[in-house]
């Protein structure tokens, strides 16, 4: 609140007097009615975080961090999430190099090159790819990499299908941050003679990097709960793998997997479990990123 | 003598040129894949649309047995659950934003904003399995007592449109929530100062003074909202039962574009590949619709000055 609004405030309070009880009384009643509506808001939220660690603690065990889903069994539980754990980082981190390379550029573009004819199409289509559907990107990466037999089923297609989702989400962040740096620092580099791409490259985008950062940190943590995308792409595999031309696990998928198929107490505490890791790990670079821009 | 004189380096540079080119590459990836989005679907889509016609989008009938393939339950089922969740979310998430910007003192506020954005932050998945282990088991109680009380002849299963329908509620309310505490926050001060000189309480300056500033972004918020509510896969295809038709009442199976095509795409093969990539194009046209509509609806309705 403002100084100003607070003014206001204490102002009105001493006029409540003179208002009659009928006001006073509707007045009081919608604020009892918009703080009960908040309240039920943070409900699931704690319901949700709280059943989760709950449900899922008791299932956690240094097992579950280094077998793999193809050594768990209905009756005894068993086995663990490794090969997930490892899918994941394996795809995310190619959808990564993706976003980063796509999204920074196209950033650059919008925020370097403003008076180029393209700039209001492609910023106006990055924003339609925010507003697609997971599961259409993973429908249109079926349709492109497995249908077509350029690659199968594999992490590479599940990379590609994330990186589609992130692109968008890290376009915005840099020409959002690129558009905060000072003109002043451009025309400086420019005024000591260096080319303009050393300027955007060794100036501009420095100056930006925290920024981009923290769009890059929220776009992994966006997709690294997807697992619509990854259905019809990566397709998941119980086992280990390494080699990104093969099927691969991803935690969404297992948890996904886990809560389908859960008819035993022990497969549905690994669901729960795997619930825990996956919201654990979406949860601290959610935290990481917001530290990061507070900072900034 | 001046002939020779070297032109400043930046000027000439060809490093210059390449780099504009690289960049314009990269963003032109952009269109590229928007493009492709349209190509792969439609070419994709194509013989189930040319094998149903119209009857792909009015017609009721979606049987992979006997090969027919018309989506209408499935449109109706986004859009009901859609707008069933915002019924729900959106008097919440007004309230909410309200609560934040002109109630709660800051210490409260802050972390009351934080925590609503959390709720964005939970995967899907977790949302599903909380679906299926906690909220269907509700629901199918509170099915069983409405049967014992009124004696209609329901079986009581807690799967379907209501479940869904509350789960992305959840989901949907950080979204709409988000964005009304944006356009409140940007309402000025002035219209605030003015409804309180004229003796107006608390709620009357926010019915009065700051609602009917804020209502068009709230609005635009809503149909973003909606954006997101159709496009929610797979907590939907985890409560809603996956069922080939129309909800006969409030709790019965049904099925989204998006959750029948989670939940048919495994085993799917021929006119059925294509009839469900067709729903992904529906599902593209939808949501890039309602996207720019709600654009639309902030960027042109919102008054001057208080634009995000």
């Amino acid at each position: 609140m403002t100084n100003a609004q607070e003014n206001t405030a204490v102002q009105a309070k001493t006029f409540t007097r003179t208002v009659s009880s009928a006001r006073q009384f509707q007045n009081a009643f919608v604020g009892g009615l918009i703080a009960l509506g908040t309240g039920i808001v943070l409900i699931p939220l704690f319901l949700i975080v709280g059943q989760v660690i709950f449900n899922g603690i008791s299932a956690i065990s240094v097992d579950f961090f280094v077998q793999t889903e193809r050594q768990m069994s209905a009756i005894t539980g068993g086995g663990g999430v490794l090969n997930a754990i490892v899918g994941t980082i394996i795809m995310v981190g190619l959808a990564l190099v993706m976003g980063l390379l796509i999204g920074i550029g196209t950033g650059i573009f919008l925020a370097e090159f403003s008076e180029h004819p393209l700039v209001p199409l492609i910023r106006v289509m990055s924003d339609v790819l925010t507003g697609i559907p997971a599961i259409v990107v993973g429908l249109v990466v079926y349709g492109l990499l497995i249908a077509t037999k350029l690659t199968g089923y594999s992490a590479i297609a599940g990379g590609v299908a994330l990186g589609l989702i992130m692109i968008p989400i890290i376009v915005r962040a840099t020409e959002e941050v690129l558009k905060l740096v000072p003109t002043n620092i451009r025309e400086a580099g420019l005024a000591l003679g260096l080319p303009r791409w050393k300027v955007t490259l060794s100036i501009v985008l420095p100056a930006a990097s925290s920024g981009i950062i923290t769009g890059a940190i929220l776009g992994v943590s966006r997709v690294s709960g997807e697992a619509a995308p990854l259905l019809f792409t990566s397709l998941g595999n119980p086992d280990l793998v390494w080699n990104i031309l093969q099927p691969m696990g991803a935690m969404p998928l297992s948890v996904y997997n886990l809560a389908f198929k859960a008819l035993t107490p022990a497969q549905n505490a690994q669901a729960w479990a795997g619930a825990l890791v996956l919201m654990l790990f979406i949860l601290m670079t959610n935290i990481a990123a917001r530290t990061l821009s507070k900072r900034r | 003598m001046t002939t020779d004189v070297k032109r400043p380096r930046s000027m000439t540079s060809a490093a210059d040129t390449t780099f504009k080119n690289i960049i314009i590459s990269l963003a032109s990836l952009v269109l590229v894949a928007v493009f492709l989005y349209g190509v792969v679907l439609i070419a994709g889509g194509f013989p189930a649309f040319a094998r149903e016609g119209f009857g792909f989008i009015f017609g009721l009938d979606w049987n992979p047995g006997t090969e027919k393939f018309q989506a209408l339950p499935f449109i109706a089922g986004s859009f009901l659950t859609g707008f069933g969740a915002l019924i729900i979310a959106v008097p919440l998430s007004v309230a909410a934003a309200l609560f934040i910007v002109e109630y709660a003192p800051k210490w409260l506020a802050v972390p009351v904003g934080y925590m609503i954005e959390m709720l964005a932050a939970i995967p899907s998945v977790v949302y599903g399995l909380w679906g299926i282990f906690v909220l269907i088991p509700a629901v199918r109680s509170f099915q069983s007592w409405l049967v014992g009380v009124t004696g209609l002849d329901w079986t009581p299963t807690g799967i379907g449109l209501m479940s869904a329908i509350l789960v992305l509620a959840v989901m949907v309310i950080p979204y709409v929530c988000a964005i009304a505490r944006d356009v409140i926050q940007l309402v000025p001060n002035d219209q605030r100062e003015a409804a309180y000189a004229l003796g107006a309480t608390k709620w009357e300056v926010i019915r009065y003074g700051i609602l009917p500033y804020a209502r068009a972004g709230i609005l635009g918020g809503v149909i973003l909202g909606l954006g997101r509510a159709i496009g929610e896969t797979l907590a939907v295809t985890m409560v809603i039962g996956n069922a080939s038709e129309i909800a006969k009442n409030l709790f019965s199976s049904t099925a989204t574009m998006s959750s029948l095509i989670a939940s048919q795409f495994g085993e799917a093969g021929g006119v059925q590949l294509n009839a469900l990539i067709a729903l992904g194009f529906l599902l593209l046209v939808f949501s890039v619709i309602v996207n720019l509509i709600a654009r639309v609806v902030i960027t042109k309705l919102t008054p001057v000055g208080t634009r995000l």
